[in-house]
């Protein structure tokens, strides 16, 4: 439909920033732009020019918690089916995964979208079915929108959605890394707008690029960064009009609104994180499968999980290693055989690294 | 899993709640589209079986202009 593919204009923009022998540390927060980078070996031109760009917590499989997980698990073991995307299936908990469980016979189920799950519950009404809702604010509308359309009452959810804004604030405040600049999820900013970013330039001086998915759009947000870093300048800026509006999709935004409210929550790899996880508004706790089930959970209510043994996704998910770091990638660790959850997502940045690095 | 990919209105439900989606490399699809205000004809990207956002196609087909000028811009600046 649109090209975006501009061969001539990607080598212009390349040899632009070449010449000015930056030194630059970049962080981006999107599975997606990670796929982009490597896939096309951006990365790579990238640190030849002086620019090093890692994947932070981008990746909403990757993020959710060791304890999610058991949470999962749990409902299935008590003999309710169970809904989620593809990748979460395969997350390693600390026994199993929904992907091993589903062999031994528990109803694990894998869907497309949380209308799908809809429908399982529609056909299953002598059943609880339960949807693991996890994704960023991308994600979180669909969840909310569907809850407003008065499901069947055997459906109800685990809530792991999480917003992106306060994970920024938090690794700048671990401070473990200093960041010259960040290019901010077209797909997330397509419902925030650009607003929620700005605190980031205006308290903590780092500029910012919203951008797209194309090569051009990540070279165009590169050179946009730079150029503000070269001028001094810090702000939020779009390099995604052509789908991006300052204010985002409002009508998603006042549909979670409508639904959730803010909580603090933790990220794998991460403290508590504060207001960074939605939760269910009481109007909707019929909903809540944490509520709902709450004797269910008493087993492992107080438990804390730990991440796999040798698995870095903590590390890989604050920026401060890349997959590559992690000594059991590629040998113990591979998508055949995850270890942690960087590896089984395709969002996740070691997944991304084996991928492409077995293509080439 | 939470890729969106654009995708070209073809027709719209009456309850102006699903519409199918022609992606242009053979496959139609239903997707919701109670996030966004459209019309038949119009480009959305989708999410999870949803409609996002509808692509603004002036700003699409001059981002690479857009592009070409803030780097030329630069040079002169
Ligand atoms: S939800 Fe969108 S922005 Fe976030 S990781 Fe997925 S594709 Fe990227
Ligand atoms: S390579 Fe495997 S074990 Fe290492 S950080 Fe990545 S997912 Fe975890």
């Amino acid at each position: 439909m649109f090209s975006l593919r501009d061969k001539k204009l990607a080598n212009e923009i390349v040899s632009k920033i070449k010449t000015l022998n930056v030194n630059l540390k970049f962080m981006h927060v999107c599975g997606t732009h990670q796929d982009t980078l490597v896939k096309h070996g951006l990365d790579v031109l990238f640190k030849e020019c002086g620019i090093d760009i890692g994947q932070g917590p981008g990746c909403p499989v990757c993020v959710t918690t060791p304890k999610e997980i058991e949470e999962m698990l749990l409902f299935a073991k008590k003999g309710k089916i169970v809904t989620t995307f593809g990748d979460m299936i395969q997350v390693p908990g600390e026994k199993d995964s929904l992907q091993s469980i589903k062999t031994e016979g528990w109803d694990v189920r894998t869907v497309y979208g949380i209308e799908d799950a809809i429908n399982i519950a529609e056909e299953n009404k002598d059943k609880d079915v339960v949807f693991m809702a996890v994704g960023f604010e991308t994600t979180t509308p669909m969840t909310a929108s569907v809850l407003l359309k008065n499901p069947p009452s055997n459906f109800s959810i685990l809530g792991c959605h999480r917003v992106i804004p306060p994970a920024l604030k938090a690794i700048l405040d671990m401070g473990e890394l200093k960041l010259d600049g960040i290019i901010e999820p077209g797909h997330v900013s397509t419902i925030i707008g650009s607003k929620p970013y700005e605190f980031i330039s205006t308290e903590y001086g780092i500029p910012q690029v919203i951008a797209g998915f194309e090569p051009i759009d990540l070279l165009m947000g590169v050179w946009m960064l730079v150029q503000q870093v070269e001028h001094g300048k810090a702000r939020v800026e779009n390099e995604y009009a052509r789908v991006v509006k300052e204010e985002g999709n409002i009508k998603a935004q006042q549909v979670i609104n409508e639904v959730f409210e803010p909580m603090d929550v933790k990220w794998r790899g991460f403290p508590v994180i504060l207001r960074s996880g939605l939760k269910l508004r009481d109007k909707f706790e019929d909903y809540d499968a944490r509520k709902r089930y709450e004797d269910d959970f008493e087993e492992i209510a107080n438990k804390e999980f730990s991440e796999p043994k040798g698995c870095r996704c903590g590390e890989v998910l604050r920026g401060i290693i890349s997959s590559k770091k992690c000594p059991l990638f590629g040998k113990k660790c591979t998508p055949d055989n995850p270890v942690g959850p960087c590896m089984v997502s395709i969002e996740g940045s070691c997944n991304i690294e084996y991928r492409y690095a077995k293509k080439q | 899993m939470c890729l969106a990919i654009p995708g070209k209105i073809v027709s719209i439900d009456e309850k102006k709640e699903h519409a199918i989606i022609d992606y242009g490399d053979g496959t139609k699809r239903n997707a919701n589209v109670s996030l966004v205000d459209v019309k038949v004809g119009d480009y959305v990207l989708v999410h999870a079986g949803f409609a996002i956002q509808v692509l603004d196609e002036k700003e699409a087909n001059e981002t690479l202009d857009l592009f070409r000028e803030m780097l030329s811009y630069e040079e002169e600046a």
